[in-house]
Parts: structure tokens; sequence; C-alpha cells
């Protein structure tokens, strides 16, 4: 247990003072806290939506009317390029990395993360690269071939501008990120768990963020191997997709599908982990078909590096690879649908509050299943030559991402908010959020699947009169519009909540999983005493005993005072306290110390390679004095100041930091 | 927790004007019948297409249909009651009904795949050799035709003659693009160094438009082209009149042009037979026949060539074709010299 070490006995090796207090800029750059880290993250990846969002509003303007005149044909590219790559890699995964940094750790008994130091790490350098990708908005290059970036359209010399170098370098400082994080969420999922809580008794979010990540892990080294030949093509002029030198572009496309596909399961994995905490939470009924969620969920993540080819039946690969890749394609809907089935079973003959949470969670499967249906649409590889490339896949994947993605989200967010700010957003315009958002969805990217159907390719920033496509598109665009003015109402309703909210309490949800039974928002350490699991739903059982197990409609106990629940801690006690301490790793500068290194040498690779120099060397030192920073900073002996202690111990309280 | 009950009334209220929407939103979906759409088929290979099309589209309809319709009624069934015990029944699972219900959209996928592999292996079997031979070009951003049984290249428009096979050969001059006029079929894309193959058999006489449908680059939406389907008759004699040598004027403003032509930047992307012999850019010596100019994006006429002339990259953003800054009379004595060549 990484996070509960002692202080080390030989503290020499770091001579910086290390970062102190609790509050202000400094304590959360120099954060470990798995928990400010999940804000730090979420609050970052929310802006970000609003900087995606606002590129996609000024599209829609674009396309509300034929020949539109807003923005001109380069401008038009940047946006989708960037709307694309900021909604996937700025938005959707590190919103769902907030989940992961904030809850997993509540829901599996742990304290931490199992690396804190490389957590704070990973922010930081997915923050360098969201500020990198975006750096060409400044000069007016930013990257514009695509989310998906097809070469040689990548390649000099049809990219000659630093559009394509910012991201190719802004995903590969990404893709570090990402690999980190899987790495120490894998890690801590596996070793974190609290005593009792087999594999089998993990909370299902739990079990796709270990899914998710283990996606990650095996994912990204392919996008950083394509990234790296693509850079070494623009950089120093070898031709691994130049066709003149004999390469070919076709090996990027395979490439990024390898990554791209699974990449597609990472963004909906987290909200699928999501939606199956929340409904059981409101149906007040286990998750129908515990297991069967879990299977499907790592049956999806096994086929999904089989299915890649499904991105290119227009390429030509010919009609056995167009078979098997068809195959391997209808075989994935198979578990995506029972996740479908169990997720209403769990709803079935349940008592079902319909909170903002909740209703973002049915919201996802409404509009899951469209999303779904439209995908098995193309995976009739004939069927998909008409559909590859035009507002019918805009509007699957939307449907899929924002329907899906977003919405469970938003359902994580609504549901967990309580937990981290300690008072409940209002339901009232929870609700305003929820339903202008569902009708103004439906209006935006519904229609799409009819222009798609009409022939109107993807990508394209006018289209002539005359070709059908208007009514379609105004809707479009004004549902784009509502959805924006839906966001704000939740902006309102999330700052106006910090204070005026319901005070949350420790469980306002009558929740089932171990986050409930801490304090809101839990105090540093998360649990005075880690609990000992016993069951699935552990806190639903020990709330509701044996009425919470199988058929079983016994009236409801009162719940027990829980370890955490009701203690009284003092942060900083001088109080005497029973060798009861509990030992938490103290701040690091050094992580963003790293990150900034890597971002001075991504700059200096756009721009004059010494710079490089300055950027490595500042990451070196980084890594350097990192090596050899003690866990914690040595205290005087004695002294508890870096220790958390409650005054009184919790009467059954073997601690387990000493 | 008892209170949140009272929000399930305004749900089940607002349920119906979403699915009011979602209906309104369908029927509107029978309007799709533009110029370029994909569900009127002019070709066996689209006819394959929109046969699979169906099949997935009304299943896609009733298992949604079915399964929204369950949720719904689960949703609204279940909501909580003020007389609701305590907890309901813990529910954890039923291993069969799950069984079932993996194995029911198992078998539906497998009828679908059992369509769709037969039609996939006969629309990508080799073409049959009598096809007419079309060697397509994607160019930034614009098409090149060439039919070399009949000694001909042109650009952005592609004339075949009805029910006859044509076998597109599809080769890209830069990067990748996407050959796709969906009424005559499915989409396939253009891939630098790969030659990708496409065949069909137009079944009705008329005019379909088309575009690139890969992402290939500033103009990327001005990629157009159209597709004249024509009877054996008319086709024949276009054939002629292509293969025809250029028209070459002896006076007026048409002659002036063609001087015009002959010293500015023109030569160096275009090939007029017996003017010039670029290749950069299309070829331009029949140039007068065509209906469009500029990859689709302009109509074919004086006003409209004048345009491109004056300003290329202002009509289509990002064109290679650059501004020469031609005065009014070049441009118009090109006019009259280009419009000449039928």
């Amino acid at each position: 247990m990484a996070t509960l070490v002692r202080p080390m006995p030989r503290a020499a090796a770091s001579t910086l003072p290390r970062p102190s207090g609790d509050t202000g800029i400094w304590s959360w750059i120099t954060t470990i806290d798995h928990k400010r880290i999940g804000i730090l993250y979420g609050a970052t990846a929310f802006l970000l939506f609003l900087v995606g969002g606002i590129e996609a509003l000024i599209m829609r303007l674009q396309l509300a009317t034929p020949n539109g005149q807003v923005v001109d044909a380069d401008t038009f590219n940047q946006l989708f390029t960037m709307h694309g790559t900021t909604m996937i890699f700025l938005v959707i995964m590190p919103l769902s990395v907030a989940f992961f940094n904030y809850v997993v750790p509540l829901q599996i008994g742990a304290r931490d993360v199992a690396f804190p130091r490389m957590n704070a790490l990973s922010y930081w350098i997915f923050l360098a690269g969201a500020i990198f990708i975006n750096l060409g908005w400044l000069i007016g290059q930013a990257p514009d071939a695509g989310w998906f970036g097809y070469a040689n359209l990548t390649e000099k010399p049809y990219a000659m501008g630093l559009n394509t170098d910012f991201w190719l370098l802004g995903l590969q400082i990404l893709g570090i990120a990402s690999i980190l994080g899987s790495l120490n969420f894998f890690v801590t999922i596996v070793n974190l768990r609290a005593p009792g809580m087999r594999m089998m008794r993990m909370p299902v979010f739990c079990w796709m963020t270990m899914v998710t990540n283990i996606l990650m892990l095996l994912a990204f080294p392919v996008i950083t191997v394509a990234l790296t030949l693509l850079l070494f093509d623009r950089f120093f002029g070898t031709h691994f997709y130049v066709p003149e030198g004999g390469g070919d572009p076709q090996l990027w496309v395979h490439l990024f599908w390898v990554f791209g596909h699974p990449e597609v399961y990472i963004l909906i994995l987290p909200a699928m982990g999501i939606v199956s905490q929340v409904l059981p939470t409101f149906s007040r009924k286990p998750l129908f078909g515990t297991p069967f969620v879990i299977y499907s969920g790592i049956a999806i993540a096994f086929l999904s590096f089989g299915v890649w080819a499904h991105h290119m039946f227009a390429q030509g690969l010919g009609p056995t690879a167009d078979s098997a890749f068809a195959l391997s394609t209808m075989a994935i809907a198979v578990p995506t649908g029972v996740k479908i089935f169990n997720w209403i079973g769990t709803m079935y003959k349940g008592h079902l509050h319909f909170t903002t949470p909740m209703l973002f969670s049915i919201g996802f499967i409404f509009l899951f299943i469209i999303g779904g249906l439209s995908g098995v649409m193309h995976a009739s590889p004939p069927a998909d030559l008409q559909q590859n490339n035009t507002y019918f896949i805009v509007a699957h994947f939307h449907y899929v991402l924002f329907g899906g993605a977003i919405m469970g989200l938003f359902s994580g967010i609504y549901y967990w908010y309580p937990k981290v700010i300690g008072r409940v957003m209002d339901e009232t315009l929870g609700k305003w959020h929820f339903w202008l958002n569902m009708i103004a969805m439906n209006l935006t990217f519904f229609p799409m699947h009819w222009t798609g159907l009409d022939g109107m390719p993807r990508r394209i920033y006018t289209y002539p009169e005359g070709m059908g496509w208007d009514a379609y598109n105004m809707a479009d665009t004004i549902g784009a519009f509502l959805i924006a003015a839906s966001v704000l109402i939740f902006i309102y309703n999330a700052v106006h909540s910090m204070r005026h909210g319901r005070v949350a309490g420790n469980d306002p949800w009558d929740g089932r999983t171990l986050e409930w039974s801490i304090p809101s928002p839990p105090p540093h350490y998360n649990f005075v005493e880690i609990p000992t699991v016993h069951a699935m739903d552990d806190w639903w059982h020990t709330k509701y005993g044996a009425a919470g197990h199988e058929g079983a409609t016994a009236p409801i106990p009162a719940p027990p005072a829980m370890a955490g629940g009701s203690v009284d801690v003092h942060e900083h006690g001088h109080e005497e306290h029973h060798e009861v301490h509990i030992h938490m790793p103290d701040p690091s500068y050094f992580p963003i110390v790293v990150a900034i290194g890597m971002f001075i040498a991504a700059l200096g690779m756009i721009t004059n390679f010494w710079v490089c120099l300055p950027g490595v060397l500042i990451m070196m030192a980084g890594i350097y004095a990192w090596s050899f920073e003690p866990v914690n900073a040595p205290a005087p002996p004695g002294s508890a100041e870096v220790h958390h202690a409650p005054t009184t111990p919790t009467p059954q309280t073997p601690v387990a930091a000493h | 927790m008892r209170k949140l009950s009272n929000y399930a009334a305004l749900s089940r209220r607002a349920l119906l004007p979403v699915a009011a929407i979602m209906a309104a939103a369908l029927l509107a979906g029978c309007d799709v019948t533009g110029p370029q759409t994909t569900i009127a088929p002019l070709s066996e290979f689209a006819d394959d297409i929109q046969f699979l099309l169906k099949l997935t589209f009304w299943a896609a309809v009733g298992v949604g249909v079915i399964v929204e319709a369950v949720l719904i009624w689960v949703v609204l069934h279940y909501k909580s009651r003020a007389t609701d015990p305590a907890i309901p029944p813990q529910i954890h699972g039923n291993t069969p009904v799950e069984i079932i219900w993996t194995i029911i959209p198992a078998v539906l996928l497998m009828i679908v795949a059992f369509f769709t592999i037969p039609i996939i292996f006969k629309t990508q079997a080799p073409a049959p050799a009598d096809a007419l031979q079309v060697r397509v070009v994607g160019h930034q951003w614009w098409w090149e035709f060439q039919y070399p049984g009949l000694g001909i290249t042109t650009a952005n428009e592609v004339h075949m003659p009805v029910g006859k096979t044509v076998a597109f050969d599809l080769e890209s001059a830069d990067v990748m693009h996407s050959f796709w006029l969906p009424r005559l079929g499915g989409k396939r894309d253009v891939i630098p160094n790969h030659v990708n193959r496409l065949w069909w058999t137009p079944q009705e006489i008329g005019t379909t438009p088309g575009q690139c449908a890969q992402f290939c680059g500033t103009s990327h939406a001005n990629m157009r082209m159209i597709a004249v389907v024509q009877s054996q008759a008319d086709f024949d004699k276009w054939v002629a009149d292509q293969k025809a040598p250029p028209a070459n004027p002896s006076g007026g403003e048409a002659a002036d042009g063609k001087a015009v032509f002959s010293r500015s930047a023109c030569i160096g992307c275009h090939t007029i037979e017996g003017v010039s012999q670029g290749t950069v850019g299309p070829n331009l010596t029949h140039v007068g026949s065509r209906e469009i100019l500029a990859s689709g994006i302009l109509k074919n006429t004086p006003q409209d060539m004048a345009a491109w002339l004056h300003d290329p990259p202002g009509e289509k953003p990002g064109s290679l074709m650059p501004n020469l800054h031609l005065s009014d009379n070049d441009v118009n004595a090109l006019v009259a010299y280009l419009e000449s060549l039928k």
C-alpha cells in the first residue's frame, strides 16, 4: 500500500522544502490527493467541453444555410478537426478520468490511488497536451486534417503549416498522460481494494474503469507508434506514409483504427459504468445480472480490437476482409445489447426515483439504443458504402457519444456532485437541463440521419442550394443552440448549488457503495478505518442487513454509524491519539515540473530544436528529484503535523496504518 | 426520498412531447429524395445496397421501437409510489432470461449477416470483361476521367451509356479521396499507390451528382462531379465529339483567347490537344462541351467562366490554379476561346 507507508527514516535525499498547506493555489498545483486531481481533471475537461461546444456552434452557424459565409474553408476545417479532437481526447476521456480519480478509490475503500504522484503527473501532462494542441489557434494554424488525420494529407507537401505538428505532438503528450493514468488505475484496482472486496464484489463502475484502462494501456501504444512514424516523416524525412517514397497512407488508416476503435469503447465504457451505479441506486434494486454486465464489458473490450476495419469498408480491403470485419462488428453488438437489457431489467419491478442523475441515465439508455442500432446498420459493409463519411455517421456517433457518453457523464456529475461538494444540485434546474438537453439533442442529431441518407458528406464547409438539405441543417443548428442553453442551465446550477444546494450529508441518495458511507466531501484520507467488505453493494447491505438480499422486502432498519461517518477527525490534531496515524503521502512539486519540461520540449520541436534542450533538462531534473523524494517529508520525531489522527479511536478500529 | 416520486408525473407528461418529436422526425425522413440521395438507386449495385439498407433499417426500427417501448413502459410503470414497501424485491438476475436476450440479438444479426455476405462478394467480384473501362484520378480538388479504350480524357463529368457495365479503376494523384455517386452505387476510397475498383450498370438515363466523400483538404467540399447516363447513341456521339480535334478559331475573340492561352501560364498545367500538354489541371480539349466548371461549383456559362478565370482561389478556396491577374480583355478572350472548345 504505497499510500500508507511510514516516513522514510533516511530523509537526506531531498533538500527542497516540501509544499505544505491545504488551501491556496499551491496546494492545488502540488496536490497528489486523488480527489483534488479528480476535481482538476473534471474542471479542465468541462472548460474544454465549452471550447469544443463553441467550435460546434460556429460550425452549425456556417452550415445553417446553403453557401454559408460565417467562416472560410480553412477555418471550418480547423473547427471540425478541433471539435472532434477536443471532445474525444480533451473532454470525454478526461471527464471519465475525473470520475476514475474521484470515485474509484472511494468505491474500493482505498485512501488514494496506487501511485499518487504519478497521478498528479498524468493530470499535468494532460493539461500540457491540451494547451499545446490548442496553441495553433493563436497563430491561425490549428490542426485541420480531421480527428483521424488520414495520411498523406498530414504529410508534406499537403500539410506545410504547423497545424499537423500541433496535433501530432499534442496527441503524443496526451497519450503519455493516458498511459500513465491507465497503469495507475489498473494497479490501484488490482492492489488497493479493501479487505473482502473480491473482484466480483467490486462495483460495476470500478469494473468498467478497469476494462477501460486495460483498453487504454493496449490501444495507446498503437497510436503512439502511428504518430511517431508521422513525426519521423514530417520532421526527419522518412517515408512511412509517403507514397512517392514507397510508403503507404493506408498503413496510417489501419494503425489509427486499431487504436481508434478501442478508443470508442474507452469513451463509452466509463459512462456505462456510471449508469450501472445510478440505475440500481434510484431503482433501489441491485444491478440486474451483474456478472453479465461485467462479462459483456470484458467481451466488448476484447472484441474492440478486432473490428477496426469497419471504419475502412470503403477502402477496398476486399470481400473477405470486409466479411470478417462485418461479422466481428455484428458480434460486438451482442454484448452491447445485453447491457441495455440488463439496465432495463434493473428498473423492472424497482421503485424508480426520477432524480436528475436517474433521468440522465435513462436518457443515456434511450439514446444509446438509437445510436447502437444505427451502428448495426453500417455493420453491413455494402450499406456502409452509402453511409461512411456522411452525416448518417455523424448522427450515429453523436447518439453514442453525446447521447451516450456525455449523458452518462452528466448523470455521474449530478450523482457524485453531493459527494464532492457536500451539497446536492438543484433538482428543478437539473430537470430543466435534462429535458431541454434531451429535446435539443434529438433536434440537433436526429435530422442528420436524413441528411446523411440524402447524400450529404461530413466535413464539408459549404453546400449548394437545391440539395434538399436546408431544412434539416437549420433544425440541427437550432438544436445545437438549445443544447448550449441547456449547458448554461447546468453551469448556473453547478455554481449556485455550491453555496445554496441542500446539504448532502454522507448519503443523500441512499446509495449502495462505499463512497456513501463517508462524509461529503470526504476527508483527505477518505476512510478513518478501511472497511471490510462482505458483499457486492456492501454499504446497502450494511444499512439493510438481510433485507438487502435476494427477494427480501423487510422494513428499513436504522443505518448503523459507520466508520468515518460521524467520527470527529482533526486534520492536524495535537491531541493524544492512541497511536492512530493515517499516513498520507505529501504533496510534491515535481509532477508539474516534469510536465512543464515536456511542454517546452514539444514547443522546441516546432520552433527550434535547441529549445528542446532546456525542456528535456527540466524534465530530467524533475524526474531525478522525484526519484529521490521521500513519500513524506521528514518530520521531527513525535510531531503529528503530517499525520491525520482521529481524536478518539473508533470502537472496532484495527488501524491499517501502523 | 419519497418526495422525489412527485417527479415521476412530470416525467410522464414530458415523455409525450419527446415521442411526438421523434415521430415527427421519422416522418420528416420520408423526404430524403434530393438529387444526391442514397435511397433512389439507378444501378444494380445501388439496388443491392438499397436492399441491405431496407433490411437493416426496418430491423433497426423494429428492434428500436420494441426496446424503447419496453424501456418507457418500465420507467412509467415502476415509478416509486408512497404505498411502496420500503425496498423492492432485490432481484439479482435471471440467468435463463439473460441467455435468451443474448441469443435473440445474435440471431437477428446472423440474419443480417446471412444477407450481407453474399452481396459483399457479389458487388466486389471482378467486373465483366466487356465492361467500359474508366480510369478515375482524384486530384485536389477535381476529378479526372480517362477512357483508356476510347482515348478520351475529361474532367468532373463522367459519361456512361445506359445498360452497359462501367468498371472504374480509382487512383489518386495526391491524397486520399473517395469516389461517390450515391444514386449509382456506394463510395470507394481513392488511395495513393492503390488501385481500387468499382463497377456498376446504370439503369436509367439522366444526370446525377456526386462528390468526394473523404476529407482531402481545404476545398474538399468543392470536389463535386456529375455522372451523365446516356442512351448508347448519345454516348457514341459524345465519344465521337470528344475524340475530335479541338476547335481551332481562326479569327475574332476566340483566336485572341487562344493566343492568350498559349502565351500564359495556362499551358503549364492544362492540355488542349495540339496546343499544350500540361497535366496538372484538367484537360481542356473539349471544355466547352461540359455542363459544369471547377468541379461542379460553377456552371459552364461565360459569366461563371470569367469569374473563375479572374480569381480561381476566390471561387474555390485553396485552388491550385493561382490568380493570374488577367486583364478583363484577356479573360473575355479566353472565355470566348474555351467556350468554343465544344
